[in-house]
């Protein structure tokens, strides 16, 4: 097998100094290239610390975070993000909120003026492949929630990711818009085939959408635990009810309780 | 059924229509109500013009003294503008330091806040003694009284913008001047045309404060020469142009706040924009 495009080795995360919270600690994990993983674990477990890490806004305090054969030292340009938060800007139409990571990042950045025209095309078509063709014009405040978040996506998308990092990116919408966009985050991945870790307290989206689902602990967060998802894609909504993928959705469950258990019982005096 | 469904149809939108006739004339009767019940007050009660002239006073002596106010009033136009022009400029700037770096909020701000605690006018007889009395220490005291709310509004449109968004800048590899640039500045937009009504209403509180102290001209100066010569309706009619001057100039600033950062009022006001459902 070849090396993995993303290799987290032992990374610690202490905040605030020697005294701070620590985060993380010996945290350490291996994505291959196209691969879909998901992260799960209880709330309050450095999940959102990871994607900060990994996408180099913070440095970690211990370990190496290494994403294409290079250690990340700096913001990473070939990583896309999307939140909970859709975090549109209001006075720019979903065109060109779109566009805003292309009037930022190089090589876009330098060549927007030149080729205009078929950057917007790209945009366009990938807002065509979330199912927002005719709302390019539309400002973020007139969409729904479930739209925003799809015009979010495409944002993270635009200046082609190789590695998509999602914290949580359907946390608050509700079931049916979330189901919805399960299966437009899946034709995605189909279409482009990024890296994508999905950070998730959402077990059943974690085993619906990704190749293996990482379990952590509860702060300090670490993976305790990895479980493989056999089922071939496209897979459909159906799937969620059938007797085997419930069955992983409870083997998960109880490793999470396990783990927030453990967490309790060291708590106690 | 139909027929009913879309009379009643009709006289709901008749009834809107009626409705945003009165929001446009209420302001206009509200003023005009309110000089009628002071007329009407003046003259049931025998009041003295020089304790409380009533309006019709206060417009006779409009018209008799039209040029001394017409020309006192472009003075204090033209300190006003130009000392709330300034406030503008300075004010952006400042907000734009102080609300993208915390140094300089820690440093700047105390004392920024002891600097507006100061009454301004006993700031004035200072910039007399600087400038000599007049032209500049009415525009300075303009400006020294509008600045501030410029640049704290300015500050917290920018200093607010969302964690979530700045790290997906951030990891783009978006210099901080990019950040302030593409969504601190146009995020701070509404902050700080709110904060131009603000400013440019108390920018006439500080150039008459400092033409009455000193200065040859302008409406504070004409309302002080006034006083001292018991001439109270003229006093009064400095007052109303003074007023009027204050609600144009806000006119202003909300005119250009609309057509700039219509997006923040989300289109509320104009239904064209809602997309329904």
């Amino acid at each position: 097998m070849a090396a993995p495009f993303l290799q987290i080795d032992g990374v610690a995360m202490r905040y605030g100094g020697v005294e701070g919270t620590l985060a993380l600690s010996g945290t350490s994990l291996d994505v291959a290239e196209g691969e879909f993983v998901a992260v799960v674990g209880p709330s309050g477990c450095g999940k959102s610390t990871l994607m900060r890490l990994v996408t180099g806004l913070w440095p970690p305090t211990e370990g190496t975070v290494i994403v294409d054969g290079r250690e990340v030292a700096g913001p990473l340009s070939i990583a896309g993000m999307a939140f909970q938060n859709p975090t549109l800007l209001p006075w720019r139409s979903i065109l060109d909120n779109v566009m805003l990571p292309l009037e930022v990042v190089q090589p876009h950045r330098r060549e927007l003026r030149a080729k205009r025209g078929s950057y917007e095309r790209h945009a366009r078509a990938l807002l065509r492949l979330v199912g927002l063709e005719g709302f390019e014009a539309k400002f973020p405040w007139q969409l729904s929630g479930g739209m925003q978040q799809r015009a979010s996506l495409c944002r993270a998308l635009v200046h082609d990711p190789r590695l998509l990092m999602l914290d949580e990116p359907f946390g608050a919408l509700d079931v049916f818009t979330r189901e919805d966009l399960w299966d437009v985050l899946q034709d995605v991945w189909l279409a482009k085939k990024p890296t994508v870790v999905l950070v998730t307290h959402d077990l059943k989206e974690a085993v619906y959408l990704s190749d293996r689902v990482l379990i952590m602990s509860a702060r300090p967060g670490r993976i305790i635990a990895e479980r493989r998802v056999p089922y071939p894609r496209p897979r459909r909504l159906d799937l969620t009810y059938e007797a085997g993928f419930q069955a992983i959705v409870h083997e998960l469950r109880d490793r999470i309780s396990d783990a927030r258990r453990a967490v309790e019982a060291s708590d106690a005096p | 059924m139909r027929p009913s469904a879309a009379r009643s149809a009709e006289a709901l939108a008749e009834a809107a229509r009626r409705r945003r006739r009165l929001e446009n004339a209420l302001p206009w009767l509200v003023i005009a109500g309110m000089f009628l019940v002071w007329e009407a007050a003046v003259r049931l009660f025998g009041i003295e013009p020089f304790i409380l002239p009533a309006p019709s006073v206060i417009a006779e002596s409009m018209v008799r003294w039209w040029q001394p106010l017409l020309s006192n009033a472009w003075a204090t136009l033209l300190t006003t503008v130009i000392g709330f022009l300034l406030a503008v400029v300075f004010g952006l700037l400042l907000g734009v330091a102080i609300g993208s770096s915390v140094l300089v909020y820690r440093g700047l701000y105390p004392l920024l806040i002891a600097f507006n605690s100061v009454p301004k006018v006993a700031v004035v007889p200072i910039l007399v003694i600087w400038f000599g009395a007049g032209f500049w220490p009415a525009v300075l005291t303009a400006f020294l009284i509008s600045f501030f709310p410029i640049v704290v509004n300015v500050a917290t449109g920018i200093a607010t913008v969302e964690p979530e968004l700045r790290d997906v800048l951030r990891a783009l590899g978006a210099s901080q001047r990019d950040i302030i640039a593409k969504v601190g500045l146009p995020r701070s937009m509404p902050y700080f045309f709110a904060s131009l009504k603000v400013a440019i209403t108390v920018a006439f509180v500080g150039s008459i404060i400092s033409e009455t102290v000193a200065a040859n001209e302008g409406i504070g100066h004409l309302m002080l020469v006034a006083s001292s010569r018991f001439d109270v309706p003229l006093v009064f009619a400095g007052l109303i142009v003074t007023g009027v001057m204050g609600v144009a100039m806000y006119w202003v600033a909300v005119t250009i706040e609309e057509r700039t950062t219509g997006w923040a009022t989300r289109g509320q006001n104009d239904p064209r924009l809602a997309t329904g459902g």
